[in-house]
């Protein structure tokens, strides 16, 4: 049973004829972890914006739709869709130092969406933010909810995030690479909590990465994205015993292999990148937009 | 767990003190003018013009800082154009700063049509020259301590409009505002709770230094002869007077220029002070 059902969806820069995503389907199941691959910009964090509804201004969704739970995001108005996405999906954002409000203190910004969209009160809102804090491992959570974000480490932010995101038991939860602005010690710790977040709570997860050893480790599922489009969607098993294309080939044996630290790293070849590009651009052709 | 907040206790420093110490003796001189002023300020004597002040030999004890050319105190003129000079610093200081901040705000955070209106105006507003502009306005308007400010509003709300609309727009990219938005919050409520105070010291600041150019545009109104009637006692009208008695009398136009300045310089250390009182991560 899909939880979320994004297809043939098509994101330009507005009012011009530059793609940025292209044509992209996929979908992922209730309580799965679901990876989103590539280089950089290749529109994977692109996809996650869409879902939640921030895609810069600058962007334009020119077709395709995103159900969730069944219903078209995309058809719904502002009101609805704020209220829709406010019950059910949740953002672990990049980098936990922008991702806080630095004039507010942390336990406003915890139990907001609690005493807004669910209509909770302020001392049921405060406990459960409290509850919360403690379930990812944050010691004295009274004092936390006192502090502003600047008084608190870049690890600490980033377990508040996590705290903030299961908040309302979304069903779904977008990570816009949620480790990529750590220290590489505090990276493995957060992972592993946002994986025992997701399996307690039973989440589905829509992972934005880089890393394929990250994918390997969480993700159910992954979608590879070249230049806005989805060149490979499949589960994780089969993507690293025979991935089906070229360009994931390339992109695997890539990755730096931590068996062999003297090997120098393997750029992806000249030419699976233009057969890539090929394949996109015999795409784009038969793309017809104003 | 250790908490050093308690103990790290930012120093209120002495350009706060003395920027502070100076405004509130100038609030005190305008509340209690009637009291302070040992004359009229309006009370001529001919016979007693351009006394100088007590220290200098031929001065006339009770007028401390000299006397103008129609014989009128100056220390109570000055004391008594605190009056106007602090009415027009708050009260056009402070609508400037509304009505800036809120166009800014919204073209900042908003984008999008409402951001182009915006912009465009502020463009063609500012092509106006400033002061040229003003006294334009106090001539339709005519003059008046009403004209005066309103002047002043209509002139300079660009100059928050422009500061604030680019700090909403840096503010509005990060990932916080963002969060909000996904966390179920309306456009306008995510500009208030969000991303207004982020920019609140900014804001502050730029009020403190607009109270700065409100006293000084009133005085250079006044210097034109467009404020208020040349009876009624400002800092410009005085320095304007004084001017022409410069080689005769110099106190009544130095005294008065002293205050203004220290008034002017006090507004906007005060600014910067309160800056870093306000900032979180300085807090």
């Amino acid at each position: 049973m899909s939880y979320l059902k994004i297809s043939n969806l098509d994101v330009r820069l507005a009012g011009t004829p530059m793609r940025l995503l292209r044509d992209v389907s996929l979908t992922v199941k209730s309580g799965e972890v679901h990876g989103l691959v590539g280089e950089s910009g290749a529109g994977k964090s692109m996809i996650g914006k869409a879902v939640l509804g921030i895609l810069p201004r600058a962007t334009e969704i020119v077709g395709g739709s995103i159900e969730l739970d069944g219903v078209d995001l995309l058809a719904l108005s502002p009101r609805e869709h704020r209220y829709r996405l406010g019950q059910s999906c949740a953002l672990i954002p990049q980098d936990p130092l922008t991702a806080l409000n630095p004039s507010r203190r942390i336990a406003p910004q915890i139990t907001d969406r609690l005493t807004n969209i669910l209509g909770w009160e302020a001392k049921r809102a405060r406990d459960r933010a409290i509850e919360l804090l403690d379930e990812v491992h944050i010691p004295d959570p009274e004092r936390v909810m006192r502090s502003y974000p600047h008084e608190l480490s870049g690890g600490m932010r980033q377990r508040i995030l996590i705290a903030s995101a299961f908040a309302a038991e979304p069903k779904l939860i977008v990570a816009d690479e949620p480790t990529t602005a750590l220290d590489v010690t505090v990276q493995k710790q957060i992972l592993k909590l946002i994986k025992e977040m997701q399996q307690r709570h039973d989440t589905a997860l829509l992972f934005v990465t880089h890393d394929l050893g990250v994918v390997s480790k969480i993700c159910q599922s992954l979608s590879v994205l070249y230049a806005g489009k989805v060149v490979e969607s499949t589960d994780v098993r089969s993507f690293f015993d025979e991935p089906a294309h070229a360009y994931s080939r390339a992109l695997l044996a890539a990755t730096p292999k931590y068996t062999d630290p003297e090997a120098s790293l393997m750029p992806v070849p000249e030419a699976v990148i233009a057969a890539v590009k090929a394949e996109v651009e015999a795409a784009d052709k038969s793309w017809k937009h104003d | 767990m250790l908490d050093g907040r308690s103990q790290v206790r930012r120093k209120v420093g002495l350009r706060l003190w003395l920027s502070g110490g100076w405004l509130l003796l100038l609030v005190l001189a305008a509340l209690f003018a009637p009291l302070l002023s040992p004359h009229n300020p309006l009370e001529q004597d001919l016979f007693l013009g351009r006394m100088p002040p007590f220290w200098e030999q031929g001065a006339e004890p009770g007028f401390y800082l000299g006397t103008d050319s129609l014989g009128r105190d100056v220390l109570a003129r000055i004391l008594y154009g605190a009056r106007i000079a602090l009415i027009v610093a708050l009260v056009a200081g402070g609508l400037t700063g509304l009505i800036g901040s809120t166009l800014g705000l919204l073209a900042g955070y908003l984008r999008g049509w409402v951001d182009v209106v915006i912009s465009r105006l502020i463009d063609i507003w500012m092509a106006f020259p400033p002061i040229l502009f003003s006294i334009l306005l106090i001539a339709v308007l005519g003059p008046g301590l009403l004209s005066i400010i309103i002047a002043i509003v209509v002139i300079d709300w660009t100059r928050f409009a422009r500061v604030i609309r680019a700090e909403a727009m840096a503010q509005g990219a990060m990932d916080y505002s963002a969060s909000a938005r996904v966390a179920g919050r309306r456009r306008l409520s995510t500009m208030v709770i969000e991303i207004l105070p982020n920019v609140l010291p900014t804001i502050v600041v730029l009020l403190t230094l607009e109270m700065g150019i409100a006293v000084i545009v009133e005085a250079i109104l006044s210097f034109v002869n467009l404020s208020i009637s040349t009876d009624d006692p400002t800092w410009g009208g005085m320095i304007s007077e004084g001017r022409a008695s410069i080689h005769q009398a110099w106190w009544v136009m130095v005294f008065p220029l002293v205050t203004l300045f220290l008034t002017v310089l006090s507004f906007s250390q005060l600014g910067e002070g309160l800056k870093d009182r306000f900032d979180p991560v300085l807090r």
